[in-house]
């Protein structure tokens, strides 16, 4: 598909993102079965599906490549068994790649020795678990400060910063309180402040609300956006619901059978799916929450100066309203004001609709 | 990422189960058929004599080297050991004495006041109220029966023991998680082996090495007492969530803090678990040991019985369940305690420490001058050994021809025939016969009968499996019945429960107590004695069993139109089979390591061997005839749990 969409403006695209790569990995495989490394030594770090059936091997993670930028969400999305949690692993080396590069902060992490990686995760990366993975034995406060009690904190230093992590996830008053006796929403922002605890630069959450009801998960949904605001971490996040997925990222990366299928910015998805395979999965999105004002306009007539004017990042559902109600259509304006199209109640309802996208 | 993998192993399964069902019938045929070979060449019937295999001169000459050259180092190990435990004899029992003969003085051992006022607290603690008074009374009932000494003999032996082997099992536990290989090959089968292997056998070896002392008692306790230990610490570090260990990867951990404060602290409901079973094991064991100098309880009893005294042999045996009680109930709700207790303010953390220290010192102290203290003045102790006399004597007066008539029938009817049919079983249809039933097991089964044959202990080998197979039917025609009671009425099932909990609680060498008065020794008190031990797990398997098929299931029949007949017959009991002959395996392995106690009332078979071994400290007899009962034990549990295995693979129920 002949991509349309090609104005400077648009940030959230990896190519032009000009923040620096923080986490980036390239042709990465993992292989599970014996002699697998070597298996893709002789083929040059390639091999068919047909090889590794043939050879009795599973792949998990196949040839992935990509990075991840300073301060951005970045969503793995695919369904079970589609190798995405496989692959953050191997991101955190949890799982030792069988194959490929692997950098944080432009540093090879693949090379880094048992002790320098055990330095790297205790000063440079934190994890959020489906399952919370909190320690039975021990209370929130101790559960929190856990991972600055392995590295030798004096008691008082890691117990006040356990108490700042755990008022952040609005669990103050609970600090004596038992895994147990919590409610699993309540489980997960004890492992989010755990987590966040030794103030990791990367941030891991494999399926951190999976476990959760959905309106629990919606909350921590928007709970995350808030402490993203504020921390501005570079966030791994990995998930199985796409509107999960359309709700926290910046870019989503799209993953099948072990291979990546497609990374880009929800709309991108919606609007260039690469295969079918994404374009079922976007299907039933609702697509005034993903497009943008952009993406629906038309060339401006003459009289769009004088319409009212909306964003062209704006999502189309935070005006379709108000459109349905004006008398006129709607001018799209750039980051500079400059109009660049405009956009008519009638567009919007089919959109709104389901139908098909008239032609810009 | 596990896609289709098992599909063709589990096509293969079902090939196998497909010719099981020929290869059973036909394993039959050929087992009478040996039997009708036997005429002609008897040696296919009776093992012959010339092909036993002198395994157990082997042993003997092992141990006699080992006696020979070692001698040094088990007086050290003696030695080291010792220590601990007379400390703890003194302090709990005896009494320091300081100096020689006359001039001796004697500090006071604990003050059996403040003793049993810690015990309170304990329960207290950790149980609130219910369990306080439990302790409580309990320890009082030692020191008013006169059994204090004894009892805190049988104590101390067990303090000293539980903690060596809680650390030992764990290590070992650990070791076995962190290499599986060697698990698989040496550590696995050597816990199934002690596991299975009665609790006689461990004494003689520990007699030879140590003589008759209170060491040898602990060592072959605490040999006998450790395998749970290490099957609690697989189980549970096992159990620990992968992702628990991400974390503690996650973390920067390093490889000693994830295991000492990751794994381990989260595996700690399985431990806990684990020390419970060793507590339990080991006052199971240290009453037996009381025959190679273990002393205390155990020794009151064996004296007892042995001079008949119903009165004293009751009591003792009583004084054993109270502790044993204790200790099971404190235990486990220490396990289930979570959190820290409460901490008071002014004594800092350790405030239930100093509390229980100064009642301690404080009763003793005062032992010093109120003679009371120390010991509870013979004037207020009290008896029930008449009234045990008085009811047996009047059961026996007024009912001795109802229970004569019955044992009679019983001997006559039911385990005479039975065991001239185990008696005559040839031994070769039968190694093939169970090779064939094992299928896949075939090579470790046909090792394990072959071993059994070649010793030359075929015949008592059979006899024990008569006496089993017995008490098995037997529990199991009483406790199946009962558990489904138990599983269909709440009302039976909370009566249920505390009684099995009960008898699970008490040591096995307490059952013979009671049967023995009433039906004197013989096969008849032997099968009741093992019944009684041996039902618990064929109730409670099958009332869990029962419970546990899926309420959609029940729906799903109820839905269809089941009569409440129809839904128990047709999905109940189906979907609970499984569970239901894990009941039966255990009730098997537990029957196996009673009948061998019961060699004390007078039984004719491998229990005997090893009780006669034990007399004449003839080490090599005594460990074969071990290794025989292990290598049952063994058979039966395998057979049991694949056949298990397969229907829950066939039902995908696992």
């Amino acid at each position: 598909m002949p991509d349309t969409v090609s104005e400077p403006d648009r940030t959230a695209s990896g190519a032009e993102d000009p923040r620096p790569k923080k986490l980036e990995c390239r042709n990465l495989w993992k292989v599970f079965g014996p002699g697998a490394s070597q298996f893709l030594k002789e083929r040059g770090g390639r091999a068919s599906p047909e090889d590794l059936v043939k050879a009795h091997l599973i792949a998990a993670v196949r040839d992935v490549t990509l990075d991840v930028r300073e301060g951005e969400i970045f969503i793995v999305m695919g369904l079970s068994g589609s190798g995405k949690s496989t692959l953050v692993r191997c991101l955190s080396r949890l799982i030792e790649p069988t194959a490929g590069a692997l950098d944080l902060d432009g540093r090879d992490l693949l090379a880094a020795s048992e002790a320098e990686l055990i330095e790297i995760r205790r000063h440079k990366m934190g994890m959020v678990f489906q399952h919370f993975a909190l320690l039975p034995h021990l209370n929130v406060l101790d559960n929190v400060a856990f991972p600055l009690f392995i590295q030798g904190v004096p008691e008082a230093q890691r117990e006040a910063e356990a108490l700042a992590f755990i008022d952040l996830v609005c669990l103050k008053g609970r600090e004596r309180h038992f895994p147990a006796q919590l409610s699993g929403g309540q489980q997960q922002r004890v492992g989010i402040a755990r987590s966040l605890a030794v103030k990791p630069e990367v941030w891991f959450l494999d399926e951190p609300y999976s476990a959760l009801d959905p309106l629990i998960r919606r909350e921590m949904q928007n709970e995350l956006l808030r402490l993203q605001s504020v921390l501005k971490k570079t966030i791994v996040f990995i998930t199985h619901d796409f509107d999960e997925a359309i709700r926290l990222a910046d870019r989503i990366a799209i993953m099948k059978d072990g291979v990546l299928v497609q990374v880009g910015t929800a709309e991108e998805l919606v609007n260039h799916p690469a295969t079918d395979y994404v374009a079922e999965f976007t299907k039933d999105v609702n697509r005034a929450k993903v497009l943008s004002a952009r993406s629906l306009m038309r060339p401006a007539s003459p009289a769009a100066q004088g319409y009212e004017r909306i964003s062209a990042s704006a999502r189309i559902d935070s005006f379709s309203a108000r459109i349905v109600d004006a008398a006129q259509p709607f001018a799209v304006v750039d980051r500079r004001g400059a109009v660049i199209g405009e956009i008519t109640a009638a567009a919007v309802i089919d959109l709104l609709a389901g139908k098909e996208r008239p032609a810009p | 990422m596990t896609i289709e993998t098992a599909d063709p192993r589990a096509a293969r399964r079902t090939n196998f189960a497909g010719l099981g069902r020929w290869v059973v019938p036909a394993a039959l045929i050929l087992c009478a058929a040996l039997w009708f070979a036997g005429t002609l060449w008897p040696g296919l019937v009776q093992y012959p004599d010339p092909a036993v295999i002198p395994f157990s001169n082997a042993v003997s000459g092992v141990m006699a080297w080992l006696k020979a050259h070692f001698t040094p180092v088990t007086r050290g190990i003696a030695a080291v050991i010792d220590m601990p435990l007379r400390f703890a004899f003194n302090l709990l029992s005896k009494g320091f004495k300081i100096g020689n003969g006359a001039e001796a003085t004697v500090l006071p051992r604990l003050s059996w006041v403040g003793v049993t006022l810690v015990m309170g607290m304990l329960g207290w603690i950790y149980g609130g109220a219910r369990l306080a008074l439990l302790c409580g009374i309990s320890f009082l009932a030692l020191a008013l029966f006169g059994l204090w000494e004894d009892a805190m003999l049988t104590l101390a032996l067990i303090i000293i023991c539980v903690p060596i082997c809680v650390v030992t099992g764990l290590l070992l536990g650990i070791l076995a998680y962190r290499m599986p290989v060697l698990n698989r090959w040496v550590i696995a089968p050597a816990l199934d082996v002690m596991q299975t292997m009665p609790t006689f056998a461990y004494l003689i070896p520990m007699l030879l090495l140590f003589g008759a002392s209170p060491v040898s008692a602990l060592l072959a306790t605490g040999l006998f007492a450790t395998p749970p230990m290490v099957r609690a610490t697989l189980l549970g570090l096992a159990k620990v969530p992968a992702e628990i260990g991400d974390f503690a990867d996650m973390a920067g951990c390093t490889a000693r803090q994830k295991l000492w404060r990751v794994m381990v602290p989260s595996a700690k409901t399985s431990l806990m678990m684990g020390v419970n079973q060793v507590i339990m094991l080991a006052l199971n064991m240290v009453i037996i040991s009381s025959m190679i100098g273990g002393g205390g309880l155990g020794y009151d009893v064996l004296l007892a019985l042995r001079a008949l005294k119903v009165g004293q042999a009751m009591e003792a045996g009583l004084a054993i369940v109270l502790i044993a009680i204790v200790l099971d109930r404190l235990s486990q709700a220490i396990a289930r305690r979570n959190q820290t207790p409460a901490q008071r303010p002014g004594l800092g953390r350790h405030a239930n420490l100093w509390i229980a220290l100064a009642l301690l010192a404080g009763t003793t102290l005062v032992g010093l001058g109120v003679p009371g203290f120390v010991k509870l003045p013979a004037s207020a102790t009290l008896t029930t050994a008449p009234y045990w006399k008085a009811g047996l004597d009047w059961v026996i007066l007024n009912w001795f021809d109802g229970i004569e008539a019955g044992r009679v029938f019983l001997l006559l009817y039911f385990l005479n025939p039975l065991r001239s049919t185990f008696e005559a079983l040839p031994w070769a249809g039968v190694l093939i016969a169970l090779a064939a039933l094992g299928w896949r097991l075939c090579l470790l089964v046909a090792v394990l009968v072959g071993f059994c044959a070649s010793t030359g202990l075929w015949v008592p080998a059979m006899q024990t499996l008569y006496l089993c197979g017995a008490s098995v039917v037997v529990a199991c025609v009483l406790g199946i019945p009962i558990g489904l009671a138990a599983a269909r009425s709440d009302r039976v099932e909370a009566w249920v429960l505390p009684i099995i909990d009960g008898l699970q609680t008490i040591p096995s060498f307490c059952f013979i107590i009671p049967v023995v008065m009433l039906f004197r020794v013989g096969d008849v008190t032997a099968l009741m004695a093992t019944v009684a031990f041996a039902i618990v797990p064929s109730i409670r398997y099958t009332n869990y069993g029962v419970r546990q098929v899926p309420t959609e299931l029940i729906e799903a029949g109820r839905v269809s139109g089941c009569t409440p007949r129809q839904l128990f017959r047709h999905v109940q009991l189906p979907v609970a089979l499984p569970e239901i002959l894990l009941g039966i395996n255990q009730t098997i392995l537990l029957a196996l390591s009673m009948i061998i106690i019961c060699a004390m009332i007078g039984t004719r078979d491998l229990g005997q061997e090893i009780f006669k071994a034990l007399a004449k400290a003839d080490s090599g007899r005594g460990i074969v005839a071990g290794l025989v009962i292990a290598f049952i034990g063994i058979t039966a549990d395998r057979l049991m749990t694949a056949w298990v295995r397969s229907m829950q693979d066939k039902r995908g129920m696992r």
